[in-house]
């Protein structure tokens, strides 16, 4: 058993807690519901550990400050909801090109557009995987609790300091307004990744150059290594027009991460692992189906609840497995049916219809909700 | 080479990607001899954005982060926040800076961080062919104006002043020796400074707008149009002249705000081991 202390805390400041404790330093953000919690929290605490929580002009600038700073040597992060997410995709992309480790938290609210600022939903599952130009790859995590905030925010810069990538959280707003039961753990009983820096004399070093597992090290500026850095497809040695190793390179950003997905891929199930029917959730929506696999035991049926955890990049074969003799398939999402395609995709058996049960505009489902859909669409 | 390249070039980066004539090597030029007179090289880091312009620095064998189109600004302050000794400096051109990233540069200013932003004016975007830019005078027939420009210039040394800039200088190509020494004066300056440095694109500015691709010809009108003029009383008439008045404007003493960050975090510090937290 860990040590540590148990604090009723909201998502959203569940994610402060856990990124302090991660040793974030610097944070730049833009308020708006329903991350804006973040933001505030941040600006208390961080002035207490030396660091620095600027409220910027825009996303943009949030966004691409934190790459700056990722650069500068610090552990940094951002947090914003899908108006703001909207406007970060060109600096995601960014973070991707200079493979600058940071965390972006995406508390998503309804949308199109501004949408409905206090709703919850997960219209956002794409475009956090999407949203920028370009080939790219990039790891997306997805909490159902307040308690997952907190971890998922650890595992979170533990990755992006891995794989030097941006790391996002996918929340929404129900998991980052709930309040409830958190453990934090002492720091001493958690393990925090740090990002490797050359040790090298600068003339023997190339900037883009991997190691073994696809990163390359990463001096921080002022250092001594006099780092070029651009968001061009560069060489190795960090100049353009070298098509032939800007191509490897952006094959190695992707690959850096998905030959290395068993390292972080995540899927959970719930409730009875061998029924045939089985709800497939990612984020919130985890919630309701637990309770609905519970009522549903009550009532003598039997089902299994799959959790996509990490749902980028997509765990195929964890998924598979998890729904492995499944007759009926569920997708519960709060969205048109985004998920859905990927089960779709994943599960390509001709008698299994991967069915959607979707709730939009704001609404979450309701556990009974579940059992009425798998007796009415029967 | 030139000694100065010899020292601070990345010789594996050369050539440059600047056009004959460009005015962009005699900023780096003159940029390293400031901080060869200075000998702050390795407190040196620089951000850009995109444009011609924005390849300048990337030539010099210093810490550079190269983002996104209009945002250099902002990953500067990410730079300067993490470590508030480091000599930041931004190059960006007058698309980069007063169009896209046009923001950014009003709440550096108005911040008075730390840093310098050098903004390289050819009164054009050149790095896509001639577009009109905020800086193109009216009435100008570029690449999208071709019925000629109907919108009024944006004058980036007056937006800096107004958004609170504590040092802003404007000077051309064609005054080496004063940009050399307002370099020198910025990155001294503790605080946000603007420099405005009109330049030469005689592949775009010179063949569209004013007439000719010679490169003496665009470096000629730089001498002919500058005029030293420092008090802004008389910048009108300069102006209503077509002539671009230069000279350095203003350097005051502000509150810098790294400094102020650290006494914020020092005093909540202290309240908070005394038990509050303000
Ligand atoms: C978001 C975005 N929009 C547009 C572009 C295309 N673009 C590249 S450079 C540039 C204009 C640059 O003009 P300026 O800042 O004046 O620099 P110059 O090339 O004149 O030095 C544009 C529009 C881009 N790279 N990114
Ligand atoms: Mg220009």
């Amino acid at each position: 058993m860990k040590k540590g202390r148990i604090k009723v805390m909201l998502g959203n400041e569940a994610c402060v807690e856990a990124a302090l404790l991660a040793g974030c330093r610097f944070y730049g953000g833009y308020p708006i519901t329903p991350a804006t919690e973040i933001l505030e929290i941040m600006s208390r605490r961080l002035p207490l550990v030396d660091g620095l929580c600027l409220q910027m002009e825009d996303e943009i600038a949030a966004l691409v400050a934190v790459v700056g700073a990722s650069w500068g040597g610090t552990k940094a992060m951002t947090a914003t909801s899908g108006p703001g997410f909207c406007l970060m995709q060109e600096a995601i992309g960014l973070a991707v090109a200079v493979e600058a480790p940071c965390v972006i938290v995406n508390v998503q609210r309804g949308g199109p557009a501004s949408g409905q600022s206090t709703s919850t939903a997960q219209g956002d599952f794409y475009q956090a995987r999407y949203g920028s130009n370009g080939d790219y790859s990039l790891i997306v995590l997805c909490p159902s609790t307040a308690q997952e905030m907190f971890d998922h925010t650890i595992k979170a810069f533990n990755l992006s300091e891995r794989f030097r990538i941006p790391v996002i959280i996918l929340s929404d707003e129900v998991v980052g307004h709930i309040r409830e039961k958190v453990f934090i753990p002492d720091a001493d009983q958690l393990t925090f990744v740090e990002r490797k820096v050359p040790t090298v004399p600068m003339e023997e070093f190339v900037i883009f150059k991997p190691e073994e597992n696809g990163v390359p090290l990463m001096p921080t500026f002022n250092t001594g290594y006099k780092s070029p850095v651009i968001s061009q497809a560069k060489s190795l040695n960090g100049n353009r027009g070298n098509a032939k190793e800007a191509v490897e390179n952006i094959r190695r950003i992707v690959s850096k991460i998905e030959d290395h997905m068993d390292e972080f891929a995540e899927v959970q199930v719930y409730g009875d692992e061998k029924a045939e029917t089985a709800f497939v959730t990612f984020g919130s929506v985890c919630r309701a189906a637990r309770s609905a696999v519970d009522m549903g035991k009550e009532k003598g049926l039997a089902i299994r609840s799959v959790e996509v955890k990490t749902v980028w990049p997509f765990p195929d074969h964890l998924v598979r497995r998890a729904l492995a003799g499944a007759k009926r398939i569920v997708v519960a999402e709060m969205n048109l049916g985004m998920l859905q395609r990927e089960i779709e995709r994943v599960i390509r058996q001709p008698e299994i219809k991967i069915e959607l049960f979707s709730k939009i505009g704001g609404i979450y489902p309701q556990p009974q909700e579940f059992l009425r859909f798998l007796e009415e669409k029967r | 080479m030139n000694p100065l390249g010899e020292k601070y070039l990345r010789k594996d980066f050369l050539p440059f990607l600047f056009c004959p004539g460009c005015g962009d090597g005699m900023i780096v030029q003159a940029f390293l001899q400031a901080v060869d007179d200075l000998g702050c090289v390795d407190d040196l880091a620089l951000t850009a954005g995109i444009g011609c312009s924005a390849w300048i620095g990337v030539y010099m064998h210093v810490d550079i982060l190269k983002v996104l189109h209009g945002r250099a600004i902002p990953a500067a302050i990410g730079i300067k926040a993490t470590n508030p000794s480091r000599k930041v400096v931004t190059f960006t051109g007058d698309g980069d800076c007063l169009a896209i990233g046009g923001n950014h540069l009003l709440h550096a200013a108005r911040r008075n961080i730390d840093m310098t932003v050098v903004m390289v004016n050819n009164q054009i975007y050149a790095m896509t062919g001639g577009q009109v830019a905020p800086s193109t005078a009216v009435g100008s027939k570029t690449q999208t104006t071709p019925y000629g420009n109907l919108e009024r210039q944006l004058n980036g040394c007056k937006v800096a002043i107004a958004a609170g800039a504590t040092m802003v200088s404007r000077w051309s190509t064609a005054h080496p020796k004063q940009l050399i020494k307002t370099f020198k004066k910025a990155l001294n300056h503790k605080g946000f400074s603007f420099i405005e440095i009109m330049s030469q694109c005689p592949v775009q500015t010179g063949r569209y707008l004013l007439g000719s691709g010679s490169p003496q010809f665009n470096f000629q009108w730089l001498k002919d149009h500058c005029m030293k003029e420092e008090d802004p009383s008389k910048w009108a008439e300069i102006e209503a002249q077509g002539n671009i008045p230069v000279g350095d404007f203003l350097q005051v003493e502000q509150p810098e705000f790294m400094a102020e960050v650290a006494r914020m975090n020092q005093r909540v510090k202290e309240a908070q081991a005394k038990g509050g937290d303000r």
